[in-house]
């Protein structure tokens, strides 16, 4: 895949990936010349185009368009359903998404798309995967968030993660880990790895009991 | 201005927050957080309510003006930057300039915590791109969060790496990746193949030694794993995939295992399972089985399997088919399986859903010059899709057309092209429709009228935007003309009347190209027109000069025209006319011409000398080295003129007379410029006055116009034939189905259409009988019927547009056009012809060596056949055997001169393989065993000459009896070349001896690893076949290269490619020069100089590439730092470096 542009229907450009290097001159003049061909078509009309030596694919969901463009050998339907996938997957995470939630968190959109797409291949064709790899990602930044804000007081974080039951142990582990690792290197002592360690056992233990 | 200030005090409480002491890491953050978030949400807020695309560039131009003010900030702590990066990631979306914050994009990543490091990354990736220069500051943070035993770094590092990372900095971190491939979590394994696909994609020779990792990442435990291994897979088989044939046992397996269903479910999309890895699977296994009749045999099941199974009416089980559908057709094919896939195609086209339709559309023309039954079969719906409403489809549908044009339906099917080009407004789609028009019109045109109309609608509806080809092949057609006098007249007297006919009316625009080619045309061929007074044609081309829409270039073109006519008409008013208005004209270039003109005007026998009729397609013989001018230079010696020194000889001499000040040591770079110019002698004055000739005697600008035309014709896409060498194999494949029995099917159908149609007359609708009739136009020629009848008019339609064959002509034209060019440029010939005449002189051994050994071969190959047509009787054999035995004299008689050259050598040995006397003594390889058979065994032998590697074969008779006709044939292989003929040829091995062919090899391209393929065919009962590959490493090639500590200095200065790597030393040598003897062992480096605890080692990749390595130790480590003039030399020499140290 060359890149992958979310647009509305205003012609608004939501979200750009590019997996080609190209000038900023040129991608504007592309995004203004394929924004305009896209909204031009009519909504009967195949959703395929051929667009200089590249073939574009694009679908519109609600008010926003996806579009992605390929080489002329690749595959345009497989094409539709990584975007169906990509949609599928921002359903997911936001909860029946819609353009709002692009707009105003198009940051977490890069995020699940990174974990989704990485230079231009699939890279995870499993949902599962894709969503643990992200609430993963964001669940440090949750306990981070809740860590920060109370100092050390682990119980709450601890309520944040029993919440999640979706991650498997293995995971949850992993996961603490990392938070530990994440903190520790900006505040805490190496002494309190020990601590921090056990704990973690030790809502282990408490979410089992629960 | 306010609202900055606004903007930035509000921002200071949070600030002060940040820097609290007692309040912990995040005593302000969460609220700090919610007003940044919001900050960006009230921007965000407050463009959705604009109304205008000025009120949102001011809005912007404020925030971006406060963000500039906070990221450079010293104060700005690294939580708001993540809040700036992100709304500054928005401003970039929206278009506008933000590029004050990349660098503190990279510092957030190298700098923030986790989270912060996040967002950082995600804008390094988003606003940088792999070229961008600020990427190399990012690379220390990727390696040190690689390094990071947190998981989530790590896993960010690789990401960015997967996405964008300089290509020079690879060796920096890819020991580091290579690890991560080992990684117990998945998910990092996962990232970091997809990582190396990355640099394979950008530096495939950076990643070659790790080929056997990936092996080990395709049989990961994880699917995902797995999955990105096959990214890497599907790249190498399409650079080469007879190195993968190995692999597609695997790619089948788990195809089949993948179509079976047994991966974990959540890989299923849509209760399909993993429709991604099959699709890549499916492409991976097309190109394996690609023209590979044993590879495809194995895949055969699979890919009915995944037809078969591939049965839910949903999108992606279409996208899988579609894939299937493919790969069947590029697999070397089989009939039930290609009968399966037609009917595939046939589900897609008739699909009333318009995506699937394309798709049909698409596969259609990629099978279509395999089975062009299947266009008559869909015939109906092709015409329907031809009217269809959305542009694409009918392009596609134009492209199925264009693929079955032949000289009957050219007509119908250009003037559908054609209306298409006029419709539409895309420049890429009138590009490339325009050269189809122009390719099919010269390939099938019927007659001279609709070829000149038809390259006229192509003119001025394409435009500027043509390859420049076309017009010049359409020139070019028309000057070389065919075999026929009469009929190239024809073509260019109605080309004349054409365009004075188009040139008459008043106010119309034509393109600059179509007036270049109107008056190209008319200044040659306009009095082929005898009727029309040569006096309107040039008020005519007058008219056009005063128009303000034409360029200058073009009105060179026109003057040229002009010049032309006027030198065959007696007197002109106009030219008189128009040397008075242009005499004056501001436009240099135009006053030139003129001037030209009214000078050429004064002399008309000069004028008809210089500017022959007709005779644009007469060689012009140029003499480069100006000997005409001798005399002229005699007489300037004889009158004391000092003789002339080329530049490079002043140089010098200027340069030994300075010589009592200059210390510095001169490069090499020098030297062998003098080597050079030597050679060149004599022509690099000539070119200087050459040069100066041309621009001063500017009366040859009739003859230039067309010889700049010409050399831009010149160029290799077009065939003499027209435009494609592919173009011949389809033509050859329209006719051949035909022939073929099951065609009688086809007839049958086609017969019986006219049938259906009188009887559902009445039924039809007007509109369907159009369309059938359009059918039955449109798809003539394909079926048999059309066939049995017209087959010779087909050839003599496609015929009529082939040109003469001018290849001799054309080239001599070209190299004299060359040298032209090369003189002309001042001193262009120092460099250019050196090169030119070293190749003749080489070209000439060559061909010289080469042709005794292979009209001697070939002989004997025919001799050989017609001997063997007879058969096994015993009197023949008798008769056999003694042209045999004579050839083989003659063979050897031959070769004799040149024993030890490169020659092919057929001798005959008794022994057991062993090399001749003169080759043991140079170093060698055991000899090996290559391949072996019941009747033959064939072993190989390398030998290290100096100047070359030498493969000797061994083919030994084990049977008791003798081999006829033994043949060993080497591959064409990319990367290497066999010197003299790939084949090798044995009239008649006797039982149980063993025959011998050398050949010498030389690398063209280099690699690392190679492998040479061929295959050994003997007589027997029956044809017999066996295969075998030599592998060939970069080593074979690589040659000491004895030097001084001195030379080495100097030839270290001149190289400017260098790659510098460290590399861990074993521990069994310590020492540098133990280090380097194993080097100097095991790689053949020659070592130069050793220094304390650095050393200087020297090589050269045959024939005569130098490549240079300084090695210093220290800490255990070996530090390698090579230069050589060649970039890829380096890397493979080190990939060679780090396999010895790793074994030793």
């Amino acid at each position: 895949m060359q890149f992958m542009l979310l647009f509305s229907r205003q012609g608004k450009l939501r979200l750009q990936k590019w997996y080609v290097p190209l000038s900023d001159k040129e991608k504007k003049k592309i995004t203004r010349e394929l924004v305009q061909t896209v909204l031009a078509r009519k909504p009967k009309m195949c959703s395929f185009l051929e667009w200089r030596d590249l073939k574009i694919v694009y679908k519109r969901y609600a008010s926003l368009y996806f579009c992605c463009a390929i080489e002329d050998q690749d595959n345009e339907l497989i094409t539709l359903e990584i975007i169906h996938r990509y949609v599928e997957l921002l359903d997911k995470y936001f909860g029946s998404v819609c353009e709002l939630d692009i707009i105003f968190n198009f940051e977490k959109a890069y995020f699940i798309l990174d974990e989704f797409l990485l230079g231009g291949e699939v890279q995870e064709t499993s949902k599962k995967n894709v969503l643990k790899a992200i609430e993963q990602a964001d669940l440090l930044q949750e306990s981070q968030m809740s860590s920060s804000k109370s100092g050390i007081e682990y119980p709450s974080s601890c309520r944040t993660r029993a919440a999640l039951k979706v991650i498997p142990p293995t995971l949850l582990h992993w996961a603490m880990m990392s938070e530990a690792d994440g903190d520790m290197a900006i505040e805490v002592e190496p002494s309190h790895q020990y601590s921090i360690t056990f704990y973690c056992r030790i809502t282990d233990g408490n979410r089992r009991a629960v | 201005m306010s609202d900055v200030v606004e903007r930035t005090l509000g921002v200071l409480p949070a600030l002060l927050g940040q820097h609290e002491p007692g309040a912990g890491p995040g005593g302000a953050g969460g609220p700090h957080r919610l007003s940044a978030s919001s900050r960006l949400g009230s921007l965000i807020r407050n463009i959705t309510a604009l109304t205008s695309k000025h009120e949102e560039e001011k809005l912007i131009q404020q925030e971006i003006t406060s963000l500039k003010a906070m990221v450079s900030a010293p104060t700005t702590s690294l939580r708001l930057m993540k809040e700036c990066m992100v709304r500054l990631i928005y401003c970039e979306m929206l278009g506008y300039e933000s590029s004050f914050g990349y660098i503190h994009a990279i510092k957030l990543a190298q700098q923030g915590n986790l989270l912060e490091k996040r967002v950082g990354y995600l804008a390094v990736s988003l606003f940088l791109h792999e070229n961008h220069e600020l990427l190399l500051l990012l690379v220390n943070t990727v390696v040190k969060d690689l390094q990071s035993t947190n998981l989530v770094e790590v896993s960010m590092a690789l990401t960015i790496v997967s996405q964008i990372f300089p290509r020079e900095m690879i060796p920096a971190v890819l020991p580091l990746i290579e690890d991560k491939l080992q990684h117990s979590k998945e998910i990092i394994r996962r990232k970091a193949v997809q990582a190396l696909y990355k640099f394979y994609l950008i530096a495939p020779n950076q990643v070659q030694h790790i080929h056997d990792k990936f092996r080990k990442a395709l049989c990961d435990r994880d699917v995902g794993v797995m999955a990105a291994s096959l990214h890497i897979y599907l790249e190498m088989i399409k650079e080469n995939s007879s190195g993968y044939k190995d692999l597609t046992e695997s790619f089948v397996i788990i195809l089949k295992q993948v179509v079976g269903g047994k991966l974990p479910i959540d890989f299923n999309y849509h209760s399909v399972p993993a429709p991604w890895l099959q699709i890549q699977l499916l492409r991976i296994l097309g190109l394996l089985g690609k023209d590979d009749p044993r590879t495809s045999e194995l895949m055969y099941d699979v890919l009915e399997e995944s037809l078969r199974r591939a049965e839910i009416n949903h999108n992606i089980t279409y996208a899988i088919l579609f894939e299937c559908v493919q790969t069947i057709y590029t697999i070397y094919p089989k009939s039930e399986l290609l009968e399966k896939a037609a009917k595939c195609i046939g589900k897609f086209v008739l699909s009333p859903q318009i995506n699937l339709k394309y798709l049909g559309l698409k596969a259609l023309t990629c099978v279509i010059q395999q089975d062009p039954n299947l266009a008559l079969e869909h015939q109906m719906t092709i015409i329907e899709c031809l009217d269809h409403p959305d542009p694409i489809i009918k392009r596609e549908t134009l492209e199925i057309l264009y693929r079955i044009t032949n000289g009957h339906n050219v007509v119908v099917i250009v003037q559908k092209m054609l209306d298409y080009l006029k419709e539409t407004k895309e420049e890429y789609a009138i590009i490339t429709l325009a050269g189809k028009i122009a390719e099919l019109a010269e390939k099938y045109a019927p007659n001279n009228e609709w070829f000149i109309q038809t390259m006229n609608a192509v003119f001025s509806v394409g435009g500027d935007v043509l390859y420049p080809d076309i017009p010049n092949n359409f020139l070019r057609l028309l000057a070389e003309g065919f075999d026929d006098g009469k009929e190239d007249k024809q073509l260019r007297t109605y080309a004349v009347r054409s365009y004075l006919a188009l040139l008459e009316e008043e106010n119309v625009f034509y393109p600059q190209k179509f007036l270049q080619v109107m008056s190209w045309v008319l200044g040659e061929y306009s009095s082929l027109a005898t009727d029309v007074d040569p006096e309107t044609i040039l008020t005519r081309l007058h008219n056009l000069l005063k128009k303000t829409f034409v360029t200058s270039e073009t009105k060179a073109w026109i003057m040229a025209a002009v010049t032309k006519i006027a030198s065959r008409a007696s007197f002109s008013k106009t030219v008189d006319k128009l040397i008075q208005e242009f005499s004056s004209s501001l436009d240099t270039c135009m006053r030139q011409h003129t001037f030209e003109l009214k000078h050429l005007c004064e002399d008309k026998v000069l004028m008809k000398g210089l500017l022959p009729f007709d005779a644009s397609c007469n060689d012009m013989v140029v003499d480069a080295s100006l000997s005409f001018l001798d005399e002229f230079v005699a007489e300037g010696l004889g009158q004391g003129a000092a003789p002339y020194k080329p530049h490079h000889q002043r140089q010098e001499e200027k340069l030994s007379q300075e010589k009592a000040l200059n210390f510095e040591p001169y490069g090499l770079s020098f030297a062998s410029s003098v080597s050079s110019s030597g050679i060149a002698g004599r022509q690099s004055p000539t070119g200087l006055s050459f040069g100066s000739d041309t621009s001063g005697n500017s009366t040859e600008m009739g003859h230039k116009e067309t010889n700049t035309l010409k050399l831009e014709g010149v160029r290799k896409l077009w065939g003499k034939e027209g435009y494609l060498p592919k173009k011949e194999s389809k033509v050859g494949k329209e006719d051949e189905p035909q022939t073929v029995s099951c065609s009688s099917l086809l007839a049958r159908r086609v017969a019986e259409t006219p049938v259906s149609k009188s009887d559902q007359v009445s039924s039809l609708s007007e509109e369907e009988k159009e369309k059938q009739q359009l059918a039955s136009t449109l798809f003539v020629g394909l079926g048999s019927n059309a066939n049995v009848s017209l087959m010779g008019k087909v050839d003599l339609s496609t015929q009529k547009f082939k040109r003469k064959s001018k290849v001799d002509k054309a080239q001599s034209n070209e190299e004299a056009l060359n040298m032209q060019n090369s003189a002309a440029s001042d001193f262009g010939p120092l460099v250019d012809t050196v090169p030119i005449t070293k190749e003749d002189c080489d070209g000439d051994k060559h061909t010289t060596l080469r042709k005794p050994s292979l009209c001697s071969s070939d002989t004997v190959g025919e001799t050989l056949q017609s001997v063997k047509k007879p058969g096994l009787d015993d009197k023949l054999s008798d008769s056999r055997l003694s042209p045999l035995s004579l050839f083989a004299d003659s063979n050897i008689e031959i070769l004799q001169p040149s024993p030890s050259s490169q020659c092919e050598n057929a001798n005959k040995t008794v022994l057991l393989p062993s090399l001749a006397e003169e080759l043991e003594e140079l170093p060698h390889s055991e000899v090996a065993e290559l391949c072996q058979s019941d009747a033959l065994a064939l072993y190989l032998c390398k030998v290290w000459k100096d100047d070359s590697l030498l493969l000797v074969v061994f083919v030994s008779n084990k049977n008791p009896s003798a081999l006829n006709a033994v043949n060993v044939v080497f591959e064409k292989e990319q990367h290497f070349q066999i010197l003299e003929s790939p084949a090798c040829q044995f009239p008649v091995i006797e039982a149980q001896s063993v025959g011998h062919c050398q050949k010498c090899v030389r690398m063209d391209k280099l690699c690392t690893q190679g492998v040479i393929s061929g295959f050994v065919n003997y007589q027997s009962e029956m044809e017999t076949h066996l295969e075998f590959s030599i592998p060939l490493s970069l080593l074979d090639f690589i040659r000491p290269m004895k030097m001084t500590t001195e030379d080495f200095g100097k030839l270290w200065l001149s190289l400017s490619n260098d790659v510098k790597q460290n590399i861990k030393m074993p521990s069994s040598q310590d020492s540098i020069s133990a280090a380097l003897s194993v080097l100097h062992q095991k790689l053949k480096l020659h070592i130069v100089d050793i220094i304390g605890n650095e050393g200087i080692l020297a090589c050269q990749l045959l024939p005569s590439v130098p490549c240079l390595l300084h090695c210093r130790t220290h800490s255990g480590m070996l530090a390698l730092w090579f230069r050589s003039p060649c970039s890829a030399l380096p890397d493979g020499l080190l990939y060679q470096c780090q396999k010895v140290m790793e074994e030793s």
